[in-house]
Parts: C-alpha cells; structure tokens; sequence
C-alpha cells in the first residue's frame, strides 16, 4: 500500500476547508461571507486539480505526519475518490456562488446568515475526508462530521419548520452513526483491524461478519433515507434555505451511499448473500415507486423535489443486487458488473448536478414569489424563462430523457440488468421515469399556463438563474466523457477487487 | 465507417444553433430572429442538397462519437434518411414563411420559434440518425422540442392538450426505451442496414426477437398514431396552424412511421420480418386505423379535428405498406412519407389562413370561401383530391403503388381497404370542397379580420400555394428521375435485393 505515489493533495482537500472555516470565525458577518466563498472557490479549484493529479498518476495516497498505518491516518484517493471529489467540488462551486448572491439579496431582513459559510466549508472538509479515508473509524468520523454540519445548516432559517425537520434529522442521524459504529465495533473486535484493505483480506464470513454488514448496511441507509428510513428527509431538506437544500440533497446522501458502495464492493463480497442484495434492492425499488408517487401529489415545489430525491436514491440502492448473481447463475466474464456501478456513480452525479439545480430554482422562485405552492408557477415561463428553463432541463435528467446523465445511468442500470438475468427490476426502472415524467411535467404545464391573477413579482439577481441552468446543463455534459470516465473508474480498487474476484473464481458473493 | 465527415453534424447545427441563438434574443428583436431563422432554413436546404449530391456520386457521410463501450452517438448519411431530411428541410423553411406571416404581432414568438427550429433539429436528427440508440435520443428530444409548441396558446384548452401529449409520447417513449436496451443487450450495437446482425440470431433467440419488435412497434406507434394509441394527436391541434401542419407533415407523426420503416427494413429486414411472420398484426392495426380514422373524421365539424383525424388515417397507409412484403408496396409506403406530408401540409396551411383570415375554425362556416380565397382553397382542394386518390395528384401514386404492391402480395383485403378509405376521405373531405365552391356565403358571418390587396397576408398565401404545386408536381412528374416516387423506388429496391 505505501508503494503507492504519496501527494499532499488528499490532506489540503481537508485542511483547506477546515482552516479557512475557522479563520472566517474571527470576522464579522461581511467578512465571514468573503472569506467563506474564497475559501469554497479554493477548496472546488483544489478538488478539480486532485481530479487530474490522479488522472495522470493513478491512485495517490497520503500518511497524515509520516505516522504509517495502523498507527497514523492514510488518506487515499482512486478514481472512485477522485470522481467523487471533482463531482463535489463543481457542484459546491456553484451553490457556493449561488448562496453568495442569495444571502446578499436577502441580507437587509436577516444578516445574510453569515454562519452558513464555516459550517458548509466543514461539511465540505468532512465530504473529502470521507471520500479519502481508508478505515472504518476514518468512515465514521467523517461522517460524523457532515452530519453535524449538516443538521446545523438545516436549521440555520430558524423557522419552526425547519426546527422541528432539523430534529428529525439529527436523531435520524445519531441512529445511523450509532448503528454504523456498532458494526464497525463487532468487526474490530473479530479482526482486529479497521483498515479496508486489510479487512478484505482478513474477513472470514460467519455469523458475527454477516450481523455487522447488517448493522453497518442499516446505518448507512438511514442515513442515505434508504426506504424505509426515509421520513426525515422530506421535510429536513425541503424546509431548509435553497443553497443548504441543495447542498443536502446533491451531496450529503451521497457519502453515505459511497461508504456502502466501497463496503459492499471492496471489503464484505465474502458474506453477501443473493437474498441480501435482493432485500436491499426491492427496500429501492419501493422508493423509486413511492418517492415518486409522494412527489406526485405534493403541492409545495420544495416538497415535491425533496420527494424526488427519495425516489432517485432509491436507483442508487437497486444497484446492489446486481453486484451479486444468482446462486447457481455462473459468470461467464464481468460484463454485467461494470454497466451496474457505472448507474451508480452515473446516477450520483446526474442527480447531484440536477437535484442542486432543482432546489436552486425552487429558491429562485421562493424569492421572486414569496412562496413556493406549485400554483403560483403559473405562467413563469414568460416571466422567468431562464429559471423554467433550468427546471426543465434537471427535470428531463432526473425522468432520464436522453441524452442526459440520468437517461445513461438508466441506460447502464437497465443493461445491467438484463445482464445480471434479473430482469424483475426492469419494469421498476421503467415506471420510475415514467412517475418522475409525470411530477416534471405537471411542473412545466404549470408554467407554461396562464396565470390566473397577478401575484407581486420580485426580480432576482441574473446571477441565481445562472447557477441553476448551469448546475442543469451539467446534468448533461457529464455523458459527454462517459467512455474515458468508466475507463479511469475501472482502475479504481473498489471495482478492481470486485471484478477480479469474479474472473478468478466466479463467486463473487454468491451463496 | 473510418471516414468521419462534419457535414451530418452541420446539417443539425443549422437548426439547432439559430434555435439556441434565438431564445438569447430579446422578444422585440422580430427583425434578426426572422433572419436567423431564414438563414438556418435556406442552409439546411442548401446543406442537404449538397450531400444529397455527394451522396449520389458514392462518398459517405459519417459521424462517429463514442460515448461509453457500445454506446455510439452516431450521424450517418443514406438514401431512406436524406429522403426524409430533404422533405423535413424544404416543408421546415415553407412552413418558417407561414410561421412568420401567422404569428405577426403574436405572443411568446421568441419561444415559438425558437423551439420550432428545436423541433426540426430533432425531425433531421432521427432522419441522419445511424443505429438505434441515437434515432432514440432525437426521438425524445423531438417529444420535448414540441411540448412548448403544443402549449403555446397557454389557454387551459391547450395546456391540457399538452398533458395528453405527454403522456403518449413519454409513455411511447419509456416502452421504446425498453426496447432499445433490450436490443443492446441481445444483439449488441445495432447500425442501421446492419440486418445480418438480427438474422443470425434468430435461431437462438426467436421468442426474445418477437417480443422486441412489439416492443418497438408499441413505442413508435404512440407517435406514428396507430390505433390504439392515437387519441393525443386529435387533442393536439389546439397548437397554432403552422404548428398542427408541421406535426402532421413531418416531425412528430412521421418520427414515428420512419421510425417504422427503419424497424422493418434496417434493423429486423423485411425477410426476417416476414420469416417470424411479425407483418401481419400490424398491417390488420394499420389497415383498421386507415377506416377508423377516417369515420371518426366523418363526424367532426372543427375544421382542423377532420384534418387530425384524416391523419391518423393517412400516415397508417406508411403502416400498411411496411408490413405488405414487396418492392412495390415498400415504394408505395416511402413515397407516401413526403407525398402525405406535402398534401397534409397544405390543408393545415389552408385550413389556418381561413382562420386567420375570417375567423372560421368550424367545417359550417366555409360556405362559399373559394369565391373569396380562391388560391388558397385551390390548393386545398388540389390536396384534397390527392386525399382521395384522384390521378394526377401525388396521392394517387402512393394508393397506385400500395394498391399493386397488395394484389402482388396476394392480399386482396388490402385492396379493399385502400377502394373503401378512398370512399371515406371523399366522404369527408367532399363536403368541404362543396361548401367552399357552391354554397352561398352566409353574408352576416363574414367579417374579414385582416384586410390587404391579396385574399390573405402574403406569407400566408404563398406557402400554401407552393406546397399546392408539390402536391400536384409530386403526382404528375412521378416517372420523371429525381421524383420521390422514383427515389423510393430505388430505396426499395436496394431492401430486396440484399
């Protein structure tokens, strides 16, 4: 493992943000703003070169005060890491700028909320601090730390609402935290090691393994609101302001995701069952039906997306049971495992840019309007183009419409599929879109309506709508280097290990 | 497939770049955004003519871009897809002079015609499209580009249109969806002409072929108005004129019956096709479409409703020649993309100009019309004939070929199909004709709302007299070389022989 190329980018992509989040406490209100989005705009530039270092060397890692493992800290970043660090660092750019210009226009009411600058730049140091860890406890300190952040933020209006959601979710949290440090704790005290690599080598399958995977996979799903675990986050991110709804759902459910993906694929293939992976699999494919439907029928912007996120999380989960075929299906080569992480990944992204761009818009039209209830969209087509336009873009990404990022994660999702031989989970696929079409467009007829009174209109600042389209049509340029993007992810250790257990002995965590 | 030429991509590009300029424009600026628009019709035309003639001489025009391990965005240039770009480009640049003439001093135009040139970008995408996926993905782009078009009034009426518009078309979208990655997976990356790909697997994988290509038909019959899949396109025509005229000629109905045409003869080729013995459930569809459209035609007393419905009827005549194995009625079916489209064409344009100009929107108050547009309804009538299938008129020569094409077939049913739909559209069509001729008008209704030397605006007559003289041309010069009857039968010809 120390052969490995040492950078120092993996611990600035940490200390970065951490530094500048507690300098900027030392300033006032003003200032914390300034130094917050400098100290945001550095971070995403940061990300962006970590991105291409590990483009061009391949996986680096980083030994925290030269203290070599299991003594001190490895930070390690492969291209799963680094793909998901870059992810974070365009979309935290862009909502970063677009809270900038959104806490100024709102700043005569409340002080433009000058809090909301260290506590994200912590939750940005927790996001690349878990993409980077190497161990369990690492996992669980960073994930700690988002957590914390990110109830913090949730709140940060300090509206009833948003108080009362903030609850929900911190003891949703906690719960999760305590499930996953609970499984982390059994697999210690089995093994005696925390560290992923090692793990992989050393995890024997039993009974004590197959209760921690249970313990560690239900942490992580609640705190991704896996269905059924998803009742706290409709209204923790819907009451939220637009840039922390946004970063919420574009990127705090992803680092649990991640954790579980890196799990389920790097260090636990020995005890997965068939019947696991189905179980996880249908607890997704009932939140794609669901979340969508829920979505459906609300009345509030927010609400309906922050309901869409369920429903799209729930694609994320419909990914595990395709890691795992069969018992007695035997694989003949790999190429079913490689369409269904490609949905995965795909799909975070898709819906990281297009989700931040839908509540983005929602606080555009929060702004304009005064409220958010899906009628008084009426004919903001003529009156905001730009932002109707955006919607409708992250809109035609989230139903999967080619040629966005979200119709190739379907795409993948469904090859994999029909690969794997698990063709029960297509109609699924299918009927998702087709609900998330019905929220998207119920939305866009709205829009295009006439209105039926006038409401005051406020004008906004050009700069919020530029975001949101921005933030959309990135939902689409992702597929544009789709073909070298799943290349570099197949170096990465976790898709490395799991396709190769598969050509070596074809029993990647079958029964 | 090593030569990669930027010309299919540039063909897109004069639409899509004026469609994406436009909608940067401010609403006022009618000056430029006419011009863009103009510009991007008379290059697109000039652009296809240019390949077109390359194309003749034997160079290739492809365009290769991979996405991810067999998935390839793919622009490739051959007869059936310049047959229908050209018909798209020519109707697209008529129907821009329409456009511009009807909606003067409109709302939203910027929006209009912007989203007007999306829709076209997407109609040349599907046409130049080189395997399946991406005819899929213009083949959505092309549901989205129209929805702002179908809802363009804003009124409810229209906004509800919308909604049954979707949901068609995104359901005819979902299931091709299905179909497309169930082909991926079975046969792998599928360019069209390709058919030795699905012939080789049909031994193993026969029940799986089967099901795909009803897979297939279902989703492209949403848009090619099979029944029972039809109802969103009558609901439709509460869009403006120009744009029923478009969405009845070339863009979205005929997405569906090219999408057709490509299925049987590209991907599956019609010999497979006719081996697993897939023709027959959908010439007995189309065949039942062509008389159900026609009857509900009977009844409707809006003017456009009678032409939506005449559609549903009409385009499933491209239905029916596809699924009668043989070179004639293949011909038939080809020729019948554009002759439908300029025939229909010009009925909407005919039939939008009385409205704009009188204010009649029902078949009732047309008594008497021809007296006091006598140009316009001349080319409505023109259409009309060709409807019904009277010599010249290019409709005749498509019902000629189709006709032949069933008695080669030994299908006489079809024969009787095609005599009994022809009395239909004179049943319908007729009394309009009647009325517009030989009626009195009603002299207390006539109020006309745009006054002029001409009998109408003039970019609202010329249009409509131009594609009058296509349908009429189409017909009579059918044996001439360079026609579309003889460019489809060379397109046919080249399915059998293979």
């Amino acid at each position: 493992m120390t052969d490995l190329p040492t950078s120092p980018f993996p611990a600035l992509l940490v200390g970065l943000p951490i530094l500048v989040a507690t300098l900027s406490l030392f300033f006032r209100p003003r200032g914390k703003a300034v130094v917050g989005l400098m100290g945001c705009l550095l971070t995403g530039g940061l990300g962006l070169i970590a991105l291409v270092e590990v483009m061009q060397q391949g996986t680096v890692i980083h030994i925290l005060g030269g203290w070599d493992p299991p003594l001190g800290i490895l930070l390690r970043m492969d291209s799963l890491a680094a793909v998901f660090i870059g992810m974070t660092a365009v979309v935290g750019v862009f909502i970063s700028l677009y809270a900038w210009w959104f806490f100024r226009a709102r700043e005569a009411t409340n002080g433009g909320f000058p809090l909301f600058w260290p506590l994200w730049l912590f939750l940005w140091a927790g996001l690349n601090g878990l993409f980077l860890s190497n161990d369990l406890f690492n996992l669980f300190v960073t994930i700690e730390v988002i957590g914390m952040s990110a109830v913090a933020l949730a709140v940060l209006s300090g509206k009833t609402a948003a108080q009362i959601a903030g609850l929900r979710y911190l003891l949703a949290a906690i719960t999760g935290s305590m499930a996953y440090l609970f499984g982390v704790a059994l697999i210690y005290g089995s093994t005696g090691t925390l560290d992923l690599g090692l793990l992989r080598q050393v995890l024997e399958p039993g009974a004590t393994t197959t209760f921690a995977l249970l313990v560690i996979t239900l942490g992580l799903m609640i705190k991704m609101a896996g269905f059924p675990f998803h009742f706290w986050l409709p209204p923790a991110h819907s009451s939220a302001l637009a840039p922390v709804s946004a970063l919420l759902s574009a990127l705090v459910v992803k680092g649990a995701f991640y954790i579980l993906l890196r799990l389920w694929m790097e260090v636990f293939g020995v005890s997965i069952t068939f019947s696991a992976g189905q179980l996880i699999g249908l607890a997704g494919a009932i939140a794609v039906i669901w979340g969508s439907w829920q979505a459906f029928m609300q009345t509030s912007l927010k609400l309906i997306v922050a309901h869409s996120s369920v429903a799209q999380l729930g694609y994320l989960l419909m990914i595990f049971p395709l890691l795992i075929l069969a018992p007695g299906v035997a694989a003949g080569s790999a190429d079913w495992l490689s369409p269904a992480w490609t949905a995965g990944v795909y799909q975070v992204m898709a819906h990281a840019f297009a989700k931040a761009s839908f509540f983005l818009s929602a606080g555009i039209i929060i702004m304009a309007l005064g409220h958010d209830h899906k009628g008084s969209l009426r004919d903001l087509a003529s009156r905001m183009p730009m932002t109707v336009m955006a919607i409708g873009i992250a809109g035609v990404s989230l139903i999967g419409l080619p040629p966005s990022g979200g119709f190739f994660a379907k795409w993948m999702l469904l090859k994999g599929i029909f690969l794997s031989g698990q063709w029960w989970w297509a109609p699924v696929v299918l009927a998702g879109s087709f609900l998330t079409a019905g929220y998207v467009f119920m939305l866009l007829r709205l829009a295009f309506a006439t209105a039926r009174e006038k409401e005051p209109f406020r004008p906004v600042p050009k700069g919020l709508e530029v975001c949101a389209l921005l933030l959309a049509l990135g939902s689409f340029l992702i597929v544009l280097p789709a073909e070298y993007l799943i290349q570099f992810l197949e170096s990465s250790e976790a898709f490395g290990s799991g396709i190769q257990s598969i050509m070596e002995g074809g029993t990647y965590g079958n029964d | 497939m090593e030569t990669t030429s930027l010309l299919p991509l540039l063909i897109l590009g004069s639409s899509l770049i004026p469609g994406v300029l436009i909608l940067l424009l401010r609403e006022d600026q009618s000056a430029l955004r006419s011009f863009l628009n103009l510009f991007g019709a008379v290059a697109k035309v000039s652009l296809i003519a240019w390949v077109f003639a390359g194309y003749l001489r034997g160079e290739e025009y492809t365009f290769i871009f991979r996405l991810a391990p067999q998935l390839t965005f793919a622009l490739q240039v051959d007869q059936l897809g310049l047959f229908f770009a050209t018909l798209s480009s020519v109707l697209w640049l008529v129907t821009t002079l329409y456009a511009i003439g009807y909606l003067e001093g409109g709302q939203h135009r910027r929006r209009f015609f912007a989203f007007f040139s999306l829709c076209i970008t997407a109609s040349t995408g599907i046409a130049l499209s080189g395997n399946v996926v991406t005819f899929f993905i213009f083949y959505e782009f092309l549901t989205l580009a129209t929805y702002p078009l179908v809802v363009h009034l804003g009124t409810d009426k229209a906004v509800n249109a919308g909604r049954t518009y979707l949901w068609y078309t995104i359901g005819g979208g979902t299931v091709l969806f299905l179909g497309v990655v169930g082909l991926y997976v079975l046969a792998g990356p599928v360019y069209f002409g390709q058919t030795e790909i699905i012939a080789s697997l049909i031994s193993e994988n026969a029940p799986q072929l089967t099901i795909l290509f009803f897979v297939f038909l279902a989703g492209l019959g949403v848009k090619a108005a099979i029944f029972p899949l039809h109802s969103w396109l009558p609901i439709s025509m509460v869009a403006p004129a120009p744009v029923s005229a478009l969405l009845h000629a070339v863009a979205v109905v005929k997405a569906g019956a090219f999408g057709i045409i490509r299925l049987v003869y590209d991907v599956y080729g019609i010999g497979v096709a006719e081996q697993m013995n897939l023709l027959t459930p959908l010439a007995v569809l189309a065949a039942f479409t062509i008389l159900y459209g026609s009857i509900r035609a009977l009844f409707q007393d809006d003017f456009k409703k009678r032409l939506a419905y005449s559609t549903v009827s009409q385009v499933s005549y491209i239905a029916l020649g596809v699924a009668i194995p043989g070179v004639l009625a293949s011909a038939g079916a080809i020729v019948h993309l554009v002759h439908q489209g300029i025939m229909k064409i010009t009925m909407f344009f005919a039939a939008g100009s009385v409205a704009e100009t009188y204010g009649h929107y029902k078949i009732s108050e047309l008594n008497g019309i021809g007296r006091r547009m006598p140009l316009t309804m001349g080319a409505f009538t023109t259409a009309v004939f060709g409807m019904i299938g009277l010599p010249p008129i290019a409709g005749f020569v498509s019902k000629w070929y189709l006709g032949l094409g069933a008695v080669e077939a030994g299908s006489y049913w079809v024969v009787l199909v095609l005599l009994g739909s022809s009395a239909l559209n004179a049943a319908y069509f007729l009394p309009i004709v009647y009325r517009a001729w030989f009626c009195e008008p009603d002299h207390e209704r006539v109020s006309r709302i745009r006054s002029g030397r001409l009998e109408t605006r003039a970019l609202l007559l010329i249009p409509v007299v131009v594609t009058g003289l296509f349908s009429l041309a189409a017909g009579v010069f059918a044996a001439l070389a360079g026609s579309p009857l003889s460019i489809a039968r060379e397109i046919a010809e080249k399915f059998y022989l293979l």
